[in-house]
């Protein structure tokens, strides 16, 4: 702990210009705050990329309203959205959403700011580093948005930027792989950050076995950041090099674009970025998920004032998660030719992966019973997120069979599926941890009125989004088409369309509140202790807001992290710092 | 052409009702799990619901139920995937064809057309160079081969015999593409450079949709085949007539650009069509 006294001796004795304290700090909050405005910001847009995809796809062919004239002509024409563009916007939502905006915030933010302030700590264990990863990601994201401005526009082969179809593709596509470039680096930066500091900056008497489920989540999160984002590295630098240096790492030999042979070396394999890309990316679905389970956790056990139903099982099934999230990757290439043997080792671990899950759902739901449940904002979005995720979980199970796959993939039903996980599941996670913590980054109260509001629209239109899409996923209707009435077998459910985008569009009037709430509430909210919620973590024995470096007196920790309603105690909680009989 | 609606589309396969079967099945057992546990969590809200005088408990009830219920749900599992998901990924992917009955049909795709090639009367396709591949020869076939003189290549113009294995061997001339038959319950991802074959039967005939379901570009959402499911007597009729125009196609670069295409119901809506 030698270090944690040195670094706590270097905080506070003089005052940084406003440039050091504000932009280029290396105060954990300070870049946990950065970190989550900046995704909050690219949520939005990612978010604003979707609605006018929605247009094209609820409308084909029609004329945007309003908005029509700030598009380039390379964009749209008349008002009506050129293919080209549709796939870049498409593209460009689920790299910003995936890589600019969730991870961000439930790693950068949240990982930044909380994880230091539960496991006692003045600062991360490598401040400069952390700031540096801010600012990669800040890089990648200027570089991710330029690329628009290009004269072929960006990205369009999808977030998965599959070769050949990426590497023949515009100049984009070499943006979106420096960007990359950048985001990976970033991730790779702050996930060692953040494991070291779990490691070596616990408080005194905070062990393994006491630290809140939260740091627990992070702390595998930040494993799976480390070992699957460098093949992806090593993968992005393979195409980098196949679009600029002539190589044929994904190229075979002997393909005819457009009527033209093209001049390469050839004798690569398209499908060998397909295993290096999904070798990361299926990691990254329990790097959107993880982070989120730990967050609503701590929301949970503070409302329902009872410790969590098995906090033991909860943490084996984390880390058996974060194990196994390794091995299914190719769940995602079972129609890519692949042979009974190697399917079925991938259904089979698709299928393990499913237990821990279930798992973590049902001893979350089982903590319900025997509390006294407070319904706030966070804990709304916090219990939205159990049935939220349960269908994503669920619906999951017939994609993970190769069988029932062969109608499935590659359907609207996969576009469901993955957003009832990442949208109504981690975002309301996402949602809840900012309601919740906001207290503490502020000194002061989100609006509560405001903020039911917030949930109860929200948790309505991101159904009336997403539910349809298993109803087209099951009739065939296939994703990323710029139009879909071109099928005939589309054509039943394109109503479906129609809701959908109205439910995306009413979504958005519904964030009003909550964006109204946050900036109303910095200045205005009502102010607060440092513990209003009565939690037992270390985080809320902090100042709120924590001064530079934290706490005013070193914490030092006797119990787990979930001591709700200990039977004889005047109070309903027992905070993780307060000695015995305190 | 085929009337859809909501729900799994029409199944003309002979495998297909062992998918759908499996479908059904996943979603009645999800649609139990999911509000039997749902009932629990309401019901766990509205009682222990923070009121005055009521208290939490420290002590947990130990709950048995979850563990068989778990252990209830990975025999599932294991059912699912070995009693129904592996025969028929074996059937459809690793078990061939009596291969005298049934027709073998060579599919090229390119950004945004599926060509269909078949070996005509010799049965015997004639061999394929992608260095010959051009307007006039979409799928590159060697003319000085005489087991390709009598080969027939169409344009997204897929005709089946109906009650035949058919076995279809997929390459792709650029990028990736996937072959997709959603009324036979097949798709598969179709990979430059990789030879890939699938094969099904198919019990009814009709006009149907061969649909592309991979990103493969700008015109990935128009890459819309024909897929004609005729008699047996049919399906030679139209290799008869389809055999002269041959000599047409590889004459004219014209003929073979323009897609032809059964006359369809489907409305087309004016979006702009960039090329």
């Amino acid at each position: 702990m030698a270090h944690a006294h040195a670094a706590a001796h270097d905080h506070g004795h003089h005052e940084l210009p406003f440039w050091r304290k504000y932009i280029f700090s290396t105060d954990h909050k300070v870049i946990g705050m950065q970190y989550g405005i900046t995704a909050l910001l690219f949520l939005f847009i990612g978010f604003a990329f979707i609605m006018l995809m929605r247009w094209q796809l609820a409308y084909p062919g029609q004329p945007l309203p309003i908005l029509q004239n700030i598009f380039a002509e390379t964009q749209m024409v008349g008002g009506i959205m050129l293919p080209e563009f549709y796939n870049q916007l498409g593209a460009m939502h689920g790299t910003i959403m995936i890589f600019l905006g969730v991870v961000p915030l439930a790693v950068g933010a949240y990982g930044n700011y909380v994880v230091p302030l539960q496991v006692g700590a003045p600062d991360m264990a490598f401040p400069k580093l952390n700031a540096m990863s801010y600012w990669l990601y800040f890089i990648g994201g200027v570089i991710m948005l330029t690329s628009f401005f290009l004269p072929a526009g960006g990205a369009q082969s999808g977030w998965t930027s599959y070769p050949p179809l990426s590497i023949i593709a515009g100049e984009g596509q070499t943006w979106w792989l420096i960007g990359m470039a950048f985001l990976i680096n970033s991730s790779l930066l702050g996930s060692i950050n953040i494991l070291t500091t779990i490691i070596q900056l616990r408080a005194p008497g905070l062990t393994f076995w006491r630290l809140p489920y939260f740091v627990w989540a992070q702390f595998v999160t930040s494993f799976l950041l480390l070992l699957a984002f460098p093949p992806l590295m090593a993968a992005a630098v393979l195409q980098l090099m196949d679009r600029l240096a002539g190589t044929s790492f994904f190229m075979p030999s002997g393909l005819v674009v457009n009527g033209q042979a093209l001049e390469i070396a050839g004798g690569g394999n398209p499908v060998l970025w397909q295993h290096l890309f999904w070798f990361l990316a299926h990691p990254e679905v329990y790097v959107l998920i993880l982070p989120a389970m730990g967050i609503i956790t701590e929301i949970i056990a503070c409302n329902t004032r009872k410790p969590v139903y098995g906090y033991k099982a909860l943490v084996y099934s984390v880390v058996f998660l974060g194990f196994m999230s390794f091995v299914v990757w190719a769940h995602h290439m079972f129609l890519t030719g692949m042979g009974t043997q190697m399917s079925t080792f991938f259904q089979v671990t698709t299928m393990i992966i499913s237990i821990p899950s279930v798992v973590i759902l049902t001893t979350l739901v089982l903590t319900l019973w025997g509390g006294s449940i407070r319904f706030n904002t966070p804990m709304l979005f916090a219990l939205a997120f159990l049935p939220m995720f349960a269908i994503g979980g669920l619906t999951g199970l017939p994609l993970g069979l190769n069988s029932t796959d062969i109608h499935l993939h590659d359907t609207y039903y996969v576009i469901g599926h993955f957003h009832y996980v990442v949208a109504p599941g981690t975002i309301f996670a996402l949602f809840a941890g900012i309601y919740f913590w906001f207290p503490k980054m502020t000194g002061r109260r989100m609006n509560e009125v405001l903020g039911k509001i917030h949930f109860f629209f929200s948790f309505i239109f991101m159904n009336v989004i997403f539910m349809p899409m298993f109803i087209q996923g099951l009739a065939g209707v296939n994703r990323r088409l710029y139009d879909p009435m071109q099928y005939a077998h589309n054509q039943s459910t394109q109503g479906l369309n129609v809701v959908s985008s109205w439910g995306a569009w009413l979504l958005a009037l519904a964030q009003i509140p909550f964006i109204f709430n946050f900036f109303w509430s910095i200045f205005a909210g009502k102010k607060t202790q440092e513990n209003p919620w009565q939690a037992t973590t270390l985080e809320w024995t902090a100042p709120s807001p924590p001064p530079h470096g934290n706490f005013t007196v070193e914490p030092r920790v006797y119990r787990g992290p979930y001591e709700y309603s200990v039977p004889g105690r005047k109070d309903d909680f027992y905070p993780q710092s307060s000695p015995e009989g305190k | 052409m085929q009337n859809y609606g909501w729900g799994l589309p029409v199944d003309i396969s002979t495998h297909g009702w062992q998918i759908d079967r499996l479908i059904l099945f996943f979603h009645v057992s999800m649609f139990v799990l999911f509000f039997g546990w749902l009932a629990f969590m309401v019901y766990a809200l509205v009682k222990f619901r923070a009121r005055a005088g009521h208290k939490a408990e420290y002590e947990s009830k130990h709950f048995k139920l979850p563990t068989f219920l778990e252990i209830g749900i990975a025999i599932l599992e294991l059912v699912l995937l070995v009693v129904f998901s592996m025969p028929i990924w074996a059937r459809y992917r690793e078990v061939p064809p009596d291969v005298k009955n049934s027709v073998r049909v060579r599919i090229v795709a390119e950004q945004f057309a599926w060509n269909v090639h078949y070996p005509g009367a010799d049965g015997k396709f004639g061999k394929v160079d992608p260095k010959l591949m051009g307007a006039s020869s979409p799928v590159g076939l060697d003319p000085n081969d005489a087991a390709g003189k009598d080969d027939i290549v169409t344009i997204n113009q897929l005709h089946i015999p109906v009650n035949t294995p058919i076995v279809v061997d997929l390459t792709s001339k650029d990028v990736i593409h996937s072959f997709s038959l959603p009324v036979a319950r097949v798709k598969q991802d179709v990979i430059p450079g990789q030879a890939t074959s699938v094969w099904f039967e198919t019990k009814q005939t009709g006009e149907f949709e061969i649909v592309c379901a991979q990103l493969c570009g700008l015109g990935h959402y128009r890459m819309r085949g024909f897929f004609v499911v005729e008699s047996k007597e049919d399906f030679a009729k139209w290799l008869r007539e389809q055999a002269p125009q041959q000599e047409v196609i590889e004459t004219t670069p014209e003929a073979a650009a323009v897609p032809t295409g059964p006359s369809t119901d489907a409305p087309l809506p004016a979006a702009p069509l960039k090329h």
